[in-house]
């Protein structure tokens, strides 16, 4: 298995988004390895979607992808902790808008 | 028309799909990548689907020694190897070389989606809808082969080697894919069954121009197999089945 070992690290590492139905957006459900785009989607489709999770896959190569960084929580997500202004809570919705 | 014949033309169908199923099933846990242990496993179970539709209807149609329809089951672990009727392609072992499953996979998968597409239109309802089912899975599982020879012809000068080699130890099982006989000919004179015979341009003109692009050379080989439709297998089937049908022999009736 040495040579599987090998070749597990040479593969890049892919992150897989779904979607799961017309009219949503695509979701992250997991990453993968894969020696080339094409076969990441292929992966993708046999390990993310055999039981009918998607219509869609889109694939990344997950060093393309800029992640925040936990050091960075306090800045970036704890001011908006007490903006409760931001939340549209404040109007009244007219009766017979459903989806707002 | 008659039913004999027809179950006798499931069973081949559906013993191709019943050993190849069994024969890929040797990758799981034992594939070059994770996912690519998935990937041989959820083609394997997409034939093992096909071939329970094909047994199931097979048994169905002619009774057994006791009078009564011979279920999946039945077919699959009570048959010894003579009454197997598969391609002799499908039960060829793969001694850990990726690249001669790949190699079948592409041949087989070819020749299936040929075979499927035209038996959508079969004059037998249920051979019909089995078809039309399953030549969805076998796309998928013919692109999937694609994909691997481009990469392996096409890739380090060892995997191309080794896929050319792999090419080369299936090519003899390949015409036997094409061969026509009496109960052919019968079934597509009613217009049941597929002609394999013309199958052949189709599915060498699919697999030589993957094989092109994939910068390797279509084998030639004078070497020809055959008898696999007449229950006559290579001295790999014996091991096959005696893993298939064990439990089931050894434990009749068991359930779990």
């Amino acid at each position: 298995m040495t040579e599987a070992g090998a070749s597990a690290r040479e593969w890049p590492l892919w992150e897989v988004f779904v979607r799961a139905r017309r009219g949503l957006s695509h979701g992250h459900v997991g990453s993968l390895h894969a020696p080339d785009a094409a076969m990441a989607l292929r992966n993708a489709r046999d390990l993310y979607t055999r039981r009918q999770e998607g219509v869609s896959i889109w694939v990344v190569p997950a060093e393309a992808i800029s992640a925040s960084s936990p050091d960075e929580k306090d800045a970036f997500f704890d001011p908006a902790a007490d903006k409760v202004y931001r939340h549209p809570t404040f109007y009244s919705v007219p009766d017979g808008v459903e989806h707002l | 028309m008659s039913d004999t014949d027809i179950a006798a033309y499931a069973l081949r169908l559906g013993d191709d799909a019943l050993v190849l199923a069994q024969r890929m099933g040797d990758w799981i846990a034992s594939a070059p990548q994770l996912e690519e242990d998935v990937a041989l496993a959820n083609i394997a179970l997409d034939l093992l689907g096909q071939a329970r539709a094909l047994l199931t209807y097979a048994g169905a149609l002619v009774l057994g020694a006791d009078g009564g329809p011979r279920s999946e089951d039945d077919l699959t672990y009570l048959r010894d190897e003579r009454e197997f009727v598969n391609a002799q392609l499908v039960e060829l072992p793969d001694h850990g070389d990726f690249g001669h499953c790949i190699a079948r996979l592409l041949v087989f998968s070819s020749w299936q989606y040929e075979l499927y597409a035209a038996l959508a239109d079969s004059a037998d309802q249920t051979l019909a809808a089995v078809a039309a089912k399953a030549v969805k899975e076998v796309d998928y599982h013919r692109d999937h082969a694609t994909q691997w020879v481009l990469r392996l012809g096409d890739g380090t000068p060892m995997s191309r080697q080794r896929m050319q080699h792999a090419l080369d130890a299936v090519w003899p099982h390949v015409e036997e894919l094409f061969e026509t006989d009496d109960l052919v000919v019968r079934l597509v004179s009613e217009r049941v069954a597929v002609d394999p015979a013309e199958l052949r341009t189709p599915v060498l003109a699919y697999v030589a121009a993957v094989v092109d692009r994939a910068t390797l050379a279509v084998p030639v080989t004078t070497v020809r197999h055959s008898g696999g439709r007449r229950g006559i297998h290579t001295e790999a089937m014996g091991y096959l089945l005696a893993e298939l049908q064990h439990l089931a022999r050894s434990h009749p009736g068991a359930t779990w």
